[in-house]
């Protein structure tokens, strides 16, 4: 017998929840209990009197399971509300990247010229080594992040997707 | 008006305010404070279990036959894990439980203290909500939103964990119902449009069916009725899983019987060739469906559940209607109105072929008087019906021949692990059935090897004098397993003989019950008499024929019962 693979979508999922002890670890193991994926994860309080957070989690899978997934997390009572920005339409993603590149000669100043087209930030300087603050669409981070493999890359640390719909509406 | 209360103290108070009846426990340190509590208060009742997961199974034996919430009090690490096992079950079977578990102290937590274990964490995916409570001040609105919780909604198991240290410490108790934001609020009715396309589609169905689960139990007996009255304005056939057995009554001309892996020819071909599928509280189990690409390939289905996460979770439906069975039943009523009943005789003279086949016909004549399992339940529904018994169960083909065999008409009274399919459940099952049914027969309907797995539950039973009655179908087998090593491994019959078994007419006697032992198929009846008679605990150990199989099958591979 052979395992069946199925066709699978992306989808970014913002989740509302009350901000108590173990909802974290709720959510993450309610996505290992029943066999979803996490490409990313972010986590933050959000309201004044950190009663509440937001939870943005990117997952991939065929579009049953991503309605699984939302019923699932709608199940848990601290959660108050998952709204599915790849379904719901127009919407922004960001992550902010470190990006720690060491070189010396040409590619060195390749590499301080790339950060420049794209934008990023120079938050650490070494005669050997810089930091790259970048942000942006996970695409243009995996961009400028192949572009430096290249031109001596140490390590990248990412935050991981947030996003929001366009328009004037809240979630 | 407040006063100054300790943890413990709180959490009794606030279990009376709840309407608890009974607790059922096993102290240790991390809950003494509480246990000393209970000593001096007695508007709450301590029921002492001899293992812990046998509380957890008699609390979900209480709220199964009564619909109120169960109540366990156990010790922290050992105490809780042990309990694990039972709150699993209550998760997977719908049951409202709250587990109070004792912690070590707060400033211990995360030191592997003595008896530590992380509650909160172990229980996390067999809980619909979990707590752990660090200040006393948070004890009396925690428990009120864990039996809100527990209790609404889809019911389930909600665990409260409390450090020795939050028992002892003291907070403000204030009079009433503790001032707490309403968080969990449950749809529980359709929308008119879902309703009115629900009506629709069941009006122009040539072959309708009703399969129905425990959610119709959970609704309450109202939803009973309801499905009764709606059975009876659109004349569907009805079929049931296991859990949902006793909603519609098994003497009725449009019972089809138990659908599913060891469910009726009839009511299986009727779901595969219906048109219009009504699921009422069921979940498309996969002891139900089978094969899914074979499972009524052919059919529109209505799914109504209270659990949004139950609807297209398996089988994709054509709609689905998120409320509770009874207030939804309630709805499709006042919308089909005065319509009459289609004619669905073409379908019901397709079932009766079906039914015509007798897949629940078993060789009666056997040599030597030996007892066949199936008779011995057939037996004792016969000789106890009249006095509407409760029946628990443990698992295995026990338990499906008690499905099969023992004639349902209402709700509450079939007690039985369904989802888990936890061995060991019934004795202590009855126990907690039996405490909510004070003067009402219950008996456990076990196998020789399930109910060794908490055989210890009978000293509970005599302590508390429990009149319950357990009926031990003893093949010397673990039935089950040896059934499927038969038919799929060739008969090795690989750790499934039941050896060494204890004599259990001299254990049940040691114990302080009534032991009776019967072999032969003409001292039957006067050994089921012998069981309900006395107005004591009694084991019957019925022993029947060593090989008999539980059939009709459908393995869940297979879109084709084995018969």
């Amino acid at each position: 017998m052979k395992i069946q693979h199925r066709e699978t979508e992306r989808h970014v999922l913002t989740i509302l929840v009350d901000n108590e002890a173990g909802i974290l670890a709720k959510i993450a193991g309610l996505f290992t209990a029943r066999g979803y994926n996490i490409d990313s994860l972010t986590v933050a309080d959000i309201t004044e009197n950190h009663a509440v957070s937001r939870i943005t989690i990117v997952t991939n899978g065929p579009p049953a399971v991503i309605d699984q997934i939302q019923a699932q997390l709608e199940r848990l009572v601290p959660v108050h509300k998952v709204i599915d920005l790849t379904e719901e339409g127009p919407h922004v993603e960001r992550e902010l990247a470190l990006i720690k590149v060491a070189g010396q000669g040409e590619n060195r100043v390749e590499a301080l010229r790339l950060a420049d087209v794209f934008r990023a930030k120079v938050v650490d300087t070494t005669t050997q080594s810089f930091i790259f603050e970048l942000t942006g669409a996970p695409d243009k981070i995996d961009s400028f992040v192949a572009l430096m493999r290249e031109l001596g890359l140490v390590e990248v640390g990412r935050t991981g997707v947030v996003g929001m719909t366009r328009g004037p509406e809240g979630a | 008006m407040a006063e100054e209360k300790s943890g413990a103290a709180i959490l009794v108070e606030s279990l009376v305010r709840q309407g608890v009846e009974y607790v059922f426990g096993y102290p240790g340190g991390a809950v003494l404070p509480i246990y000393d509590e209970l000593f001096s208060d007695n508007r709450v009742r301590h029921i002492l279990v001899r293992h812990e997961a046998g509380a957890a199974h008699a609390a979900e034996g209480y709220a199964r036959s009564t619909g109120r919430p169960g109540v366990v009090l156990v010790t922290s690490g050992p105490g809780a894990t042990n309990a694990i096992t039972g709150i699993a079950d209550a998760f997977m079977d719908s049951i409202p439980l709250v587990v109070i578990t004792g912690q070590v102290a707060t400033n211990l937590i995360g030191t592997d203290a003595f008896q530590e274990a992380d509650t909160i964490g172990l229980t996390r995916h067999c809980t619909k909500h979990n707590y752990l409570v660090k200040d006393p001040s948070e004890l009396a609105a925690t428990i009120d939103e864990a039996f809100q919780i527990a209790t609404s909604g889809r019911p389930g198991p909600v665990v409260i964990d409390i450090p020795k240290n939050v028992q002892v410490a003291t907070a403000m108790l204030q009079d009433g119902a503790p001032q707490r934001r309403i968080r969990y609020t449950p749809q529980t009715a359709g929308s008119p449009d879902e309703i009115a396309t629900a009506i629709e589609m069941i009006a122009g169905a040539k072959r309708p069916i009703l399969y129905t689960g425990g959610g119709v139990i959970n609704s309450g007996p109202r939803a009973t009725e309801l499905l009764r009255r709606f059975q009876e304005l659109t004349g569907a056939p009805v079929t049931s899983t296991l859990m949902g057995l006793g909603a519609f009554p098994a003497d009725h001309p449009d019972w089809l019987g138990m659908l599913g892996m060891h469910g009726t020819y009839e009511a299986n071909l009727a779901m595969n060739e219906c048109d219009v599928m009504v699921n009422v509280g069921a979940r498309f189990d996969d002891r139900v469906t089978g094969r899914l690409d074979a499972f009524s390939p052919n059919s529109e289905k209505i799914h109504i559940d209270i659990d949004r996460s139950s609807i297209n979770k398996v089988v994709p439906v054509d709609l689905g209607i998120i409320g509770d069975c009874g207030t939804v039943l309630e709805q499709l009523i006042e919308v089909w109105g005065k319509r009459p009943a289609a004619d669905l005789s073409e379908w019901k003279g397709r079932i009766e072929d079906w039914r015509a086949k007798d897949s629940l016909a078993y060789p009666t004549q056997q040599k030597g008087g030996v007892i066949m399992p199936q008779r011995a339940i057939e037996r004792l529904h016969a000789l106890t019906k009249e006095l509407e018994p409760i029946i628990s169960t443990e698992v295995g083909q026990h338990q499906m021949w008690a499905a099969q065999y023992f004639g349902f008409d209402k709700p509450n009274k079939w007690l039985t692990s369904g989802g888990l399919g936890t061995m060991g459940y019934g004795m202590p099952a009855a126990i907690g059935a039996q405490l909510g049914n004070p003067g009402r027969l219950v008996i456990d309907i076990a196998g020789e090897a399930s109910i060794q797995m908490n055989i210890q539950e009978m000293g509970t039973a005599t302590q508390f004098r429990l009149p319950v009655k357990v009926f031990i179908l003893n093949n010397e087998y673990m039935g089950m397993v040896r059934q499927w090593q038969e038919l799929t491994y060739e008969s090795r019959y690989s750790n499934s003989y039941s050896d060494s078994l204890p004599d259990f007419v001299r254990l049940a006697e040691s114990y302080g019950w009534k032991g009776i032992r019967v072999h032969d198929g003409s001292e039957l009846d006067d050994a089921i008499a012998a069981l309900i008679a006395p107005d004591g605990p009694v084991m019957v150990d019925c022993l029947v024929a060593k090989e008999a199989n539980c059939f009709p099958v459908t393995p869940h591979d297979e879109a084709k019962a084995l018969v």
